[in-house]
């Protein structure tokens, strides 16, 4: 039995269609990726699983049980953040470790966010607050704050598509390891083919919308840990990344249209500098009979 | 540094200039208008008060700052509760579209209407009280005016809180009451104190016709008492506090103001 299984999941936001029959099953511990251009639904797939809007029809289950709503076993990490700008790094943490361990004693929270702030090597910045971190810092706090409170699937919507390409990468290794450590179930929606392949066990390219949907799911059998740079000369990513790459390109020739029109030109002619100032007349090309040309 | 400091100095010489060129006006008035004082009888008339600023010779005789004092105080009762019953009304207006749908005409229609119209109301509704009529008369005159900037001001901060932060609370389950006070308070303070600040202005504005209204001892009846007395010059002093202090107060509250920008 699948964890994460969509079945025929549709979403139009007023007449609109964005996502069309949309099925999905993720297995248990299992990294699974999807690769599609921007605008065409992907955060709106990523809002549908983790319950903040209500799919028109289809099912969403985790672990056998129907998404209704929003709700810790699903871990987001929004793609702008969110970090409350109010609140320092520990706190943002605290707040939804707070909200999700009521059991637990204050000293115990404390701890555990601790935790969560090493494990992103934020320890130095723990009292800042938000405004006074880079992006790629922020988006590490956000990655903690979803880790601490221990989802059962993680959500990552394009969570380093505001980055710089440094920064990403880094990041894209801290994913990795984390994910060797725990062991997670990941959901990854990226608009790069590489990190995609990089990061992913499976990876599904999303078509081009008005209604949108998931294409036949690729198998990504490179071996473990990947290398970024030595998996730039391994056939098998090469051929990957161009059956997935064409895949994408594919869509977009298809919507491609062509549309003939009658170019309509002004009727007009720069103006003769030699002619008198006053009263110059304009010259259309219409009128025009016959041009002077002088030679040097 | 140095340029710093040079267009400081430019600033403020600016500055003395506009009030010089302030009393030459005022002394070319004194040609036309004769009953205004000259800038020398207005002080000499005024300088008990602003060189004793805190004394207390009677009731209706008192230091210009102890003056200020009784309608700070009287402001400072009404600005509270404008605040404590326009904030909820705002957040409930940027909460809820049908709230908005039944009450903004009628925030609509009683925001504009002047102190003046307020007054009298306030006191029939507090004649039950006798003697404390004229106190809460003045104290719902104040808040009544005061409230519409803290009311729409913190509806529109509601309105403009980031569906990020909602889908965050949404996401962690959190409780109304701490959806309420840990995200969209904190997200709408900045608005709010906005509101804040112009609702000061307002109160500190009303605070005049309410004093002369009641005749209650304040900045505004004294201005009253010198027109009824004739020591005009005295108006001009008082027009002058009430500027000075309404300067002060704005500026002090728009440091708290850039205090609570989150963003």
């Amino acid at each position: 039995m699948s964890f994460l299984e969509l079945r025929s999941v549709s979403k139009s936001f007023g007449s609109s269609p964005v996502l069309r029959d949309v099925s999905l099953s993720v297995r248990e511990g299992e990294f699974v990726a999807i690769v599609g251009y921007s605008g065409q639904g992907k955060t709106t797939l990523m809002s549908l699983i983790a319950g903040l809007i209500k799919p028109d029809c289809g099912s969403i289950t985790l672990e056998g049980r129907e998404v209704d709503g929003p709700g810790p076993d699903r871990g987001l990490v929004f793609q702008n953040y969110s970090l409350l700008p109010w609140l320092t790094v520990a706190e943002n943490i605290a707040l939804a470790v707070q909200a999700v361990f009521p059991a637990k004693s204050p000293a115990e929270r404390a701890e555990h966010v601790e935790k969560y702030i090493s494990m992103v090597k934020l320890s130095h910045a723990r009292d800042r607050l938000p405004k006074q971190l880079s992006g790629g810092m922020r988006q590490r706090v956000s990655v903690a704050r979803t880790l601490a409170i221990t989802p059962r699937i993680l959500l990552l919507d394009e969570p380093l598509s505001a980055l710089d390409a440094l920064t990403r990468a880094n990041l894209q290794d801290e994913i990795t390891q984390i994910r060797r450590e725990d062991n997670t179930t990941i959901l990854l929606i990226t608009n790069s083919v590489d990190e995609a392949l990089l990061l992913a066990d499976r990876v599904i390219p999303l078509t081009l919308g008005p209604g949108a949907t998931l294409d036949t799911p690729i198998e990504v059998n490179l071996p473990r840990p990947r290398d970024r740079k030595s998996l730039n000369a391994n056939p098998e990513f090469k051929r990957l990344r161009a059956q997935i790459t064409d895949k994408l390109l594919g869509y977009s020739a298809k919507n491609r249209q062509s549309v003939s029109r009658k170019l309509v030109l002004p009727d007009i002619l720069p103006e003769d500098l030699d002619a008198p100032r006053v009263n110059r007349p304009p010259r259309r090309l219409s009128e025009e009979k016959r041009e002077v040309v002088t030679t040097v | 540094m140095k340029a710093k400091l040079r267009i400081l100095l430019l600033s403020c010489l600016l500055a003395f200039f506009g009030f010089g060129l302030f009393f030459v006006f005022w002394l070319v008035l004194n040609q036309v208008a004769k009953d205004l004082p000259t800038p020398l009888a207005t002080w000499e008339g005024a300088r008990t008060y602003i060189l004793e600023p805190f004394a207390y010779r009677g009731e209706q005789d008192q230091g210009i700052l102890r003056l200020t004092g009784h309608s700070l105080l009287l402001v400072a009762k009404g600005y509270a509760v404008a605040l404590l019953v326009g904030a909820p009304i705002g957040f409930c207006l940027g909460l809820s579209k049908t709230f908005t749908r039944i009450f903004d005409p009628i925030v609509q229609i009683l925001r504009p209407v002047s102190p003046l119209a307020w007054f009298p109301l306030g006191m029939v509704l507090f004649l039950g009280t006798k003697t404390q009529a004229l106190e809460y008369g003045a104290l719902f005159t104040i808040a009544v005016c005061a409230m519409w900037p803290t009311v729409l001001n913190t509806a529109v901060g509601v309105r403009a809180i980031p569906q990020d932060y909602l889908n965050v609370g949404r996401v962690l389950r959190l409780s109304r009451t701490k959806m309420l006070f840990r995200i969209m308070v904190p997200a709408t303070l900045p608005y709010m104190f906005t509101g804040f600040r112009l609702s000061l202005g307002i109160a500190w504005l009303v605070i005049v016709a309410v004093e002369m209204l009641t005749g209650k001892v304040g900045i505004g009846q004294f201005i009253q008492d010198a027109y009824m007395n004739a020591n005009y010059g005295n108006i001009i002093v008082g027009i002058l506090t009430i500027g000075i202090v309404g300067f002060v107060l704005d500026r002090l509250m728009s440091l708290v103001e850039s205090r609570f920008k989150t963003i």
